[in-house]
């Protein structure tokens, strides 16, 4: 007995139901209208503007010095990143010169917080498929790396610790050693992690051949990070567009070319490693000097159009301003790698069941406020 | 007359009072075991190592608005919950123990068991279909077809060992055990059915990683999404007693039941083994074998919905069947000890 | 290919365009209506093949929209910005590219729901973000917010 609205079963004998916006495994504000063949899924339509807050909008009246702030909230697991485009887009108008133990820490938090934010996805992903303990063992790392942060930055989840020219502050005295502790812990703890949920028969046979994408699809769609990465899209920033030194550094671009789910887990579990190694590289060697370069109290861009990418955990953050040479963007753009993601969750969830979508989603690891800004 | 009704409401009470005092502590022991195995303390703040934590839910429970959603069928949502605790308490019944302590000794024990069970899905349909909400629904026709499905392994992984003793009273079951226990007497084929019968009945009572039934991060907490207050108590109650059920079978049918560890022949060990009372026999087994079937929960993520039919049907049923022919193949050559 | 190979080749498929090259990326700029054809090109013809586009954006000058294509190819791994003037700023239009590039449609969802910009042929076109009977377009300059409150 479903009483209500007509279309809850429609001319064609189709079950629509809503997941979302609160839904469990939405992780978020997401609605999804999902159109059901017993427990087949024939249809997904995407509804956002639940946590719309108009960043773009908001971005036009503030400094280049302020507009960076807001971004920590759009992908607040990748808040490092967020920032660092938009420190770095100023960069690249003005054409500051950021010294190098600038450059050394950025890159050192930024792969910390992508390890911080792969793992949270596992963490996420054994939760959606009903397996709690993967959480807690997860967050053991997610919780070193988080203090870490709260020393350095001062913060958390919102870090805004990058600024145009450098970074915010200067690391803590102990931060390497604190960093290498962490690393270790967390290489210590990876082996867990494929023993509890990786390694798991259940866990393979929901992921093995659920929520295909191809690679044609996957540039069609412009999907990018480990989602397009798993469909083998090279499309990793890091090495196509290098940005604070990444070109110094020895570092594998982790590409399988699965295309499902199984395959999209592997690349995050891969690139944990990655960052591990790359981090490896710089913590004893980050170069004495200054950690910001000297800019003027107003930044005024030039009259112009600049576009800066970076690789945030989920893919590729694009910041696109357009300067009327006034001290606040006349128009600023981002181009968020999950709104570009969520347009594949409609097409490779087809013909799958509820338990399927639901594998899909924590896969391709949407963090709702990136979608809607 | 008067005299055996009052002795009938009396037993009646104290097994109510024991079943509400068990699902308090399996409460707690699932959340002490969700812990251990999640590296974190679990309860502990209200009352000594939280024991009183569960009270304290109760409490809060009591006091929840018993909400009914506006469009449900306001008569059968609210039937539902005292449908699926009845057939958890009826279940209850037969089940013996310790020596000599048996509610109801029954000639078909076995056979009552496994049908009144079988009814819980009547209550979880009516539940799910009751409450007008479309994950309820999905919720509820998934549990058809899963309870009905796994019902069939669990009664032929029950039929060995009836075979084997050739009664279907839980007594005899158990006092032909004592000269061992059947999960040792009975060979490889029987600890393939104890098996089967664990992984079935953990199906069977919806338990992770079998619980698509409530499935939370698909379905929102599927047919008692609507349940508030103390209607969804009973279905957290009648979920522990449900385990409680299925394990003191398991207990009982392979271990023994309340039969002290026995070694045919050895007399003296046998005597000394009977020193320990059977009543902690009994509840040492049905805990080991709780403690086994929550670590399930705890391990295991879910199962999607074809992988658990597949996993009865092409898996599981095969399996119990053949296994069936060669403990009757067993039975009738004496092979057993 | 590089930014003057990619003017050559983009004049002779199209000879109105005009090009734009202070910034990072080569811009080219062509009318509206002119789209659809020359997006085909860029998306099949073998010098060019940008089967790509990474972002879709649009400008409010005030007196002209204007759209803001960036393609890049993966085979060529070269990139262009195509931009497309809309002048009608009261009820501006433009082709749909999601027969091009699947990812467009959400994308020009969104500028349909802050720019108002109609999408002709686009699959499913909806106020993404918004309600439905939402009055104006926010990321428009003219767009003025009853609600707001001056500090």
């Amino acid at each position: 007995m479903i009483l209500g609205e007509e279309d809850h079963i429609n001319e064609e004998g189709e079950f629509v139901i809503n997941m979302g916006p609160q839904h469990p495994s939405t992780h978020g504000v997401l609605r999804l209208k999902v159109w059901l063949d017993g427990e087949t899924i024939k249809k997904v339509e995407p509804h956002l503007g639940y946590i719309h807050r108009s960043i773009e909008k908001m971005s036009e009246s503030l400094s280049y010095r302020q507009y960076g702030y807001l971004t920590s909230r759009m992908d607040y697991l990748s808040a490092h990143m967020n920032n660092l485009a938009c420190a770095l887009v100023v960069e690249k108008a003005l054409q500051i010169q950021v010294p190098e133990r600038a450059q050394a820490i950025r890159v050192i938090i930024c792969e910390l917080a992508r390890i911080s934010s792969h793992i949270l996805w596992f963490a996420s992903a054994g939760l959606d498929l009903g397996g709690v303990t993967p959480f807690f063992y997860a967050f053991r790392d997610r919780e070193a790396i988080n203090n870490i942060m709260e020393e350095t930055c001062g913060a958390r989840l919102t870090m805004n610790y990058m600024v145009p020219g450098g970074v915010i502050a200067d690391v803590p005295s102990n931060f390497q050693a604190r960093v290498k502790e962490v690393l270790k812990q967390f290489k210590d703890n990876y082996h867990e992690y494929d023993e509890i949920l990786m390694g798991n028969v259940i866990f393979q046979n929901r992921m093995m051949d659920v929520g295909v994408l191809t690679k044609e699809d996957a540039i069609a769609l412009g999907c990018t990070g480990p989602v397009a990465r798993a469909s083998g899209v090279s499309c990793d920033i890091r090495k196509l567009y290098p940005y604070d030194g990444y070109e110094k550094l020895q570092f594998d671009e982790v590409i399988l070319t699965g295309g499902d789910s199984w395959a999209r887990c592997q690349v995050r579990m891969a690139e944990m490693l990655q960052s591990v190694h790359i981090i490896e590289q710089l913590i004893d060697n980050i170069p004495e000097g200054d950690i910001v370069a000297k800019t003027k109290n107003v930044i005024k861009l030039p009259k112009g159009e600049f576009y800066q990418r970076v690789e945030t955990a989920r893919g590729e953050l694009g910041v696109y301003i357009v300067s009327d040479g006034a001290s606040t963007p006349y128009r600023c753009k981002y181009r968020s790698p999950n709104f570009a993601n969520l347009s594949a969750i409609p097409h490779i969830s087809k013909g799958h069941k509820i338990g399927d979508l639901i594998a899909i989603m924590a896969t391709i690891d949407l963090i709702i406020p990136d979608i809607d800004r | 007359m008067l005299l055996t009704v009052t002795e009938m409401v009396i037993v009646g009470l104290c097994l109510l009072v024991f079943l509400i005092l068990l699902a308090f502590f399996l409460g707690y022991m699932e959340r002490k075991v969700a812990a251990f195995m999640e590296l974190r303390l679990g309860p502990n703040r209200v009352g000594p190592k939280g024991t009183l934590q569960i009270i304290a839910d109760t409490v809060k429970l009591l006091f929840k608005e018993g909400f009914t959603p506006d469009a449900a069928d306001k008569f059968l949502f609210n039937l539902a919950p005292g449908i699926i605790i009845t057939t958890a308490l009826l279940a209850v019944a037969p089940i013996a123990y310790a020596r000599g302590f048996q509610i109801w000794d029954i000639n078909i024990g076995v056979l009552y068991i496994s049908s009144v069970s079988s009814m819980a899905v009547i209550g979880i349909l009516m539940a799910g279909w009751s409450s007008s909400n479309k994950y309820s629904l999905i919720g509820a026709m998934r549990c058809g077809a899963q309870i009905v499905s796994y019902e069939l392994s669990i009664g032929l992984s029950l039929i060995s060992i009836v075979v084997l003793t050739g009664s279907l009273s839980l007594n005899d079951i158990v006092e032909s055990q004592a000269n061992g226990w059947w999960i040792f007497k009975g060979h490889i084929p029987v600890m393939i059915a104890f098996v089967i019968f664990v992984v079935a009945s953990t199906a069977e009572i919806n338990r992770a990683p079998f619980d698509l039934v409530e499935a939370d991060q698909e379905l929102t907490g599927g047919f008692n999404t609507e349940y508030a207050g103390m209607k969804f108590a009973m279905f957290l109650m009648a979920e522990y007693i449900n385990l409680f059920v299925v394990s003191a079978v398991a207990a009982t049918i392979f271990l023994g039941g309340w039969m002290p560890f026995h070694i045919g022949g050895m007399t003296g060990f046998n005597h000394i083994m009977d020193y320990i009372p059977s009543s902690i026999w009994f509840f040492g087994k049905t805990l080991f074998i709780i403690f086994i079937i929550m670590q399930f929960r705890w391990t295991f993520p879910r199962l999607r919905i074809d992988q658990l039919l597949n996993l009865e049907w092409k898996y599981l049923l095969p399996i119990s069947m053949v296994n069936v022919l060669l403990v009757t193949l067993m039975a009738i050559m004496g092979w057993h000890f | 290919m590089t930014n003057e190979e990619l003017k050559n080749s983009f004049t002779q498929i199209f000879p109105a365009v005009t090009f734009d090259e202070t910034g990072e990326f080569l811009n080219a700029i062509i009318p509206s209506e002119e789209l659809l054809p020359v997006m085909k090109v860029l998306r099949s013809s073998k010098e060019f093949l940008f089967d790509y586009l990474f972002c879709l954006t649009c400008v409010d000058w005030k007196d002209h929209l204007m759209m803001v294509y960036f393609l890049k190819s993966n085979t060529h791994n070269h990139t262009i910005v195509v931009k497309a003037k809309i002048t009608d700023t009261v009820n501006p239009q433009i082709e749909s590219v999601y027969d091009i590039w699947k990812t467009a449609e959400l994308n020009e969802d969104e500028v349909f729901d802050l720019f108002g910009v109609k999408f002709l042929n686009h699959p499913n076109l909806r106020r993404i973000f918004l309600e439905e009977d939402w009055v104006g377009y926010p990321l428009r300059k003219n767009y003025v917010d009853e609600h707001m409150i001056e500090l």
